[in-house]
């Protein structure tokens, strides 16, 4: 039942107060229409009686309140889902790009998805092998977890996802697996959502993704920084909508890269403050957190489904402040965080990743015999605590010289240094294996004291440590 | 039953009218497909709902129904190992109903209404009882023995019992009140969740709510019926350090409230704990466990009832005279949820756009933590996820004023894997002096003094590591160069503590007293055999200190270790391979 109304009122930034509609529902999908011909699709924020809040996706530029259309459609905003999306180029909310046909929708789905039922969830423990020792090595990604990246402007956030995105396999390492011979690698796919990024960076993607022939399995959905900024609202959803359909009907493992966030934030509180609702922190909206998590909520894993969703969002800190409400709450909501580092960047560190404060909570599950190896967890613990001591001996040593540095401390700047050149710096290209992860691992902790390596069960020491002249 | 009609939808908040006999805190169904929801405001006819699911396609003319109670939690044998969600709908109920996904308007009572329990009654017909007396029992499972009530408020004279098999809404006695009225007693009792069960008296516990945590235990620990509070900035651990007192501690009953968490978190808990032993009864520890679950992508307005559905059902269990650890992760994302509400109610805000009622309903909240007379108790653990990790922060503040620990998680010690991130400069516990007795009795009566000797010898550390930091370690003084390791040694052996190692997630009082004695021997002793002549580097590099690192790991009580380490450090120090070898 489509209902056409010109009853506008007041437009207000990306809003328009529609007057004297009946029967509107809250969510409803809506379509205008300016004077001259211009259409854009938006939504029903609020229904007040016969008032309808309707938020505008590509913007009010050139509405008017007399002459504008507007029709009420009677469904939320949906996409059709089908295989053949795989290797396409859509907009920011579904629509070809590519100049290809429209696909032949298998199923339509509101982009607002259900959340999953707690009980429902199986929980994400297969290791997937990035190839990046930072991450496979002290980080690791499991399937169906939600791991972002925490960058700044001028990282190389999307060559580290670009990396993530091609090498990324899950291994199948488990006993039982082995016993019969069963592959857990089921089919491999990325979807690919853009809000806000520059035609640079879109590109880049896209040819990485050629080149490596990745297209053929990939789905793309771009916003670009050109394109109406609330229409970026929708983008993740329909992003995600398509995902869950190639998880969980065509039973693919997928990995979806959101990037950037931080742009989707943006535009969630110029609505918010076109509505001149109380604003939170920064002017953000008091219900962000709930919003960024009805979206990273959607990664996960679910019993008896073959497929699941990986989630690497990605978001750019304004001014690297980790403590900024977006990557703030994202961290509350996400399995850890992968956080970038500007000063290892510069002194030419590739990836440049701040291996301490990065976290990813679902480790302890993924890893170990079984997973990858018996003595990960114990190494990664002492890498880590390492590693740390290093860092601090170092800035010690910027204070009063190297000379005053005792010896145990001077053997963890050489084990700092080292970690760094050899542990987490490594080529774009290159995909390590997670068994030559921890060999460089081991040979690092060759330069420790014996005895300081304490949170190593003795017995891996025993087995694992290069001898003496092994090396 | 009274109908109204929708005017306005916005969000989790719905305007109706023509609900003039409501009454707030009612219970509603909205819409066609009668979505949950609760009155909380009324304005002339006017009245706004929460509604507990999502909106999208209500819109203005469709209808509501009151029901003209409040929202309320069925309290009876059947919760033990459930998972509810915010409103306590069964999530594996739904699940059957409905697949993997949450669909709207599906409902399920909280309660079983066809399972038969086995009543066995507990006192004689024609005794006098009152509200809270145990009339009867049912063995929930192996660990719990359910204990059925007379509800508060009911007093009188049992005319008759029925035992046996029985459906929670049988009737299973026969109450006379004092007027003659005949009331017909179930299993099941219905407690309206926003009211606190009553009880006689509280009273004041000196009994340590033991979790197995050695930072806990030794340095900041709580009572049953106390309050605690875990705030962190995120992967600081506060996940885990909950989980870590879910599964450890001494009480009986664990509810478990996963506020506005990740859905992971929750799958872990309910995937881990049906594996688990609870050490206590050798059961699976999801039986004792009542897991409360509204995931960060669950309807907003669920989220802000979970937290008293749970408190409620751990009143209810606390009533029947067993320990209840609630803990609530996290009561940032139930202000959050409050918060959210609030703006759309268009009401005036305070700090950070939080209501101004914000501060007391996170003191009415953790109020309702304590032991009470009939021995139960409800001890209530609160985690805070302030933004940015700031402690100043409105929610933080607020729960500061009312509760008695603090248990202040670090990201920095995150950082460098010191786990449990605790920091133990800023954290604290007023239950100290109130455990005093207890530890004198039960663990020995130097754990008080040594438990404070390293705390001084922690604060010590602190003031000189900002020496070090300007002039190094070698201006320190030999004795406190010593107290240095000993610091070093006291968060490394003894704090830092491995949540994921079979022989290390849990230690006991005894054996946490004993590693805090190994410690401070060693520091005693060496500063003897510094004085007597031996080299630092000497008394640094003794080879028991390796084996005191190691003493912590373990699951038993290793009581030769420590007597083998003891004699060591004699040995190593002062004897032949010390100063006088």
């Amino acid at each position: 039942m489509t209902r056409e109304y010109t009853t506008t009122r007041d437009i207000v930034g990306p809003l328009l107060l529609v007057e004297r509609v009946v029967d509107v529902t809250y969510g409803e999908l809506v379509e205008l229409e300016y004077p001259g011909g211009v259409r854009s699709l938006g939504n029903v924020l609020e229904v007040n009686g016969d008032v309808a809040l309707v938020q505008a996706f590509a913007g009010t530029s050139g509405a008017n309140p007399s002459e504008t259309k507007v029709r009420f459609l009677g469904r939320a905003l949906e996409i059709g889902v089908s295989r053949d999306m795989l290797g396409r180029v859509f907009d920011g909310l579904g629509r070809p790009r590519d100049g290809g046909p429209e696909i032949i929708p298998d199923e339509r789905r509101t982009i607002y998805g259900e959340p999953i039922n707690p009980t429902a969830r199986d929980f994400p423990d297969d290791f997937i092998q990035t190839g990046v020792s930072a991450i496979d090595g002290l980080n690791p990604l499991v399937r169906g977890q939600k791991l972002p990246i925490f960058s700044g402007a001028g990282l190389p956030h999307n060559e580290l996802a670009a990396q993530v995105a091609r090498q990324a396999a899950v291994l199948a390492r488990s006993a039982q697996a082995d016993a019969v011979g069963e592959k857990l690698e089921g089919e491999f796919a990325v979807v690919f959502a853009a809000m806000g990024i520059t035609f640079a960076d879109a590109d880049f993607f896209m040819t990485e993704f050629r080149n490596t022939a990745a297209i053929e399995r990939a789905v793309l959905f771009l916003n670009l920084a050109d394109d109406p900024a609330v229409e970026r609202i929708a983008t993740p959803r329909v992003a995600l909508t398509a995902a869950e359909y190639l998880a969980y009907t065509c039973d693919m493992h997928v990995l979806v890269v959101l990037t950037d966030m931080t742009y989707y934030c943006e535009a969630l509180r110029e609505v918010s403050a076109a509505r001149k609702e109380v604003p939170g922190r920064r002017g953000y909206p008091g219900y962000l957190y709930t919003d960024l998590a009805t979206i990273y909520e959607r990664a996960g894993r679910i019993k008896g489904a073959k497929g699941s969703i990986t989630q690497v969002p990605i978001l750019t800190m304004p001014d690297d402040d980790k403590t900024h409400p977006i990557p703030d709450l994202t961290g509350y909501i996400t399995e850890g965080q992968i956080i970038l580092d500007r000063s290892l960047n510069r002194s030419g560190v590739y990836p440049p990743i701040a291996v301490l404060p990065s976290l990813s909570r679902l480790k302890q599950k993924g890893i170990g015999a079984g997973k990858t190896r018996e003595d990960h967890a114990d190494l990664s613990n002492q890498l880590f605590g390492a590693y740390a001591r290093g860092v601090q001996a170092k800035e010690l040593a910027v204070i009063l010289g190297e000379a005053a540095l005792s010896d145990s401390d001077k053997a963890f700047v050489a084990f700092a240094d080292a970690f760094e050149a050899r542990f987490i710096q490594q080529g774009q290209h290159e995909d390590r294996s997670i068994e030559r992860t921890l060999e460089i691992g081991w040979e690092l902790m060759a330069l420790l004291p014996r005895s300081e390596l304490k949170r190593i069960k003795d017995a891996y020491v025993e087995k694992y440590l290069p001898r003496e002249g092994d090396a | 039953m009274e109908r109204g009609t929708i005017l306005k939808v916005a969000g989790p908040l719905v305007v109706a009218v023509g609900l003039e006999r409501a009454k707030m805190y009612d219970l509603v169904r909205v819409g066609e497909q009668g979505l949950m929801g609760e009155i909380i405001e009324m304005r002339g006819d006017r009245a706004s709902i929460q509604v507990y699911e999502e909106t999208e396609g209500l819109g203005p003319g469709m209808p509501v129904e009151s029901t003209g109670a409040p929202l309320s939690v069925e309290l009876g044998p059947g919760m033990l190992g459930a998972v509810y969600d915010g409103v306590q709908r069964p999530l594996d109920e739904l699940e059957r109903r409905a697949g993997a996904f949450l669909s709207r308007g599906i409902s399920a009572p909280g309660l079983d209404r066809d399972k038969r329990w086995e009543f066995v009654p507990a006192v004689a017909v024609g005794a006098r009882v009152s509200g809270g007396d145990i009339i009867g029992t049912v063995q929930e499972n192996e660990v719990i023995e359910h204990r059925i009530l007379v509800p508060p408020a009911l007093a009188g004279e049992i005319v008759e019992f029925s035992a046996g098999a029985h459906t929670v809404t049988d009737t299973v006695a026969k109450l006379r009140d004092a007027d003659g009225a005949v009331h017909d007693l179930t299993m099941m009792q219905v407690w309206p969740v926003r009211m606190p069960r009553p009880y006689a008296r509280k009273v004041a516990s000196g009994e340590p709510l033991v979790t197995g945590t050695r930072v806990i235990d030794t340095f900041f620990p709580l009572v049953k019926g106390g309050v605690a509070c875990i705030p962190g900035p995120f992967g600081a651990g506060k996940t885990v350090t909950q989980h870590q007192v879910a599964k450890w501690s001494n009480a009986q009953v664990v509810i478990f409230i996963g506020c506005g968490e990740r859905g992971n978190e929750m799958t872990d808990v309910l995937m881990e704990f049906p594996e688990l032993t609870d050490p206590y009864s050798g059961q699976p520890l999801m039986k004792r466990t009542v897991l409360v679950a509204n995931t960060s992508n669950m309807p907003v307005a669920a989220r802000e009832a979970s937290v008293y559905t749970g408190i409620t059902m751990a009143e209810y269990f606390r009533d029947m005279g067993y320990e209840v650890v609630l803990q609530a992760d996290s009561t940032s994302r139930w202000a959050e949820a409050m918060r959210e509400i609030s703006g759309r109610l268009e009401e005036m805000p305070g700090d950070e756009g939080f209501p101004a009622y914000l501060g007391t309903k996170l003191a009415a909240f953790y109020e309702r933590a304590g032991a009470v007379e009939c021995l139960g108790s409800v001890s209530v653990i609160g985690s805070v996820s302030p933004p940015g990790g700031d402690l100043s922060e409105p929610v933080v503040q607020n729960t500061l004023r009312v509760v008695k620990v603090f248990w202040a998680l670090q990201d920095t010690l995150a950082y460098e894997r010191h786990f449990p991130a605790i920091d133990w400069l800023t954290s604290y516990s007023l239950y100290l002096e109130r455990l005093r007795p207890h530890w004198d009795a039960e663990v020995s009566e130097r754990y008080r003094a040594r438990r404070d000797e390293c705390m001084a010898i922690l604060q010590r550390e602190s003031n000189l590591a900002e020496i070090v930091r300007l002039v190094g370690l070698e201006a320190l003084s030999p004795e406190e160069q010593i107290l240095m390791e000993t610091a070093k040694s006291i968060r490394e052996d003894f704090l830092q503590q491995n949540a994921f190692r079979d022989d290390d997630q849990f230690t006991s009082l005894a054996k946490q007293d004993r590693l805090l004695e190994m410690i401070l021997l060693f520091h005693t002793t060496a500063i003897e055999a510094h004085r007597q002549g031996a080299p630092l580097r000497g008394i640094f590099s003794a080879p028991v200190r390796e084996k005191i690192a190691r003493a912590k790991y373990g699951t038993g009580d290793e009581t030769d270790i420590f007597d083998e380490i003891a004699s060591d450090i004699e040995t190593q120090l002062v004897g032949e391979g010390g100063v006088n070898a």
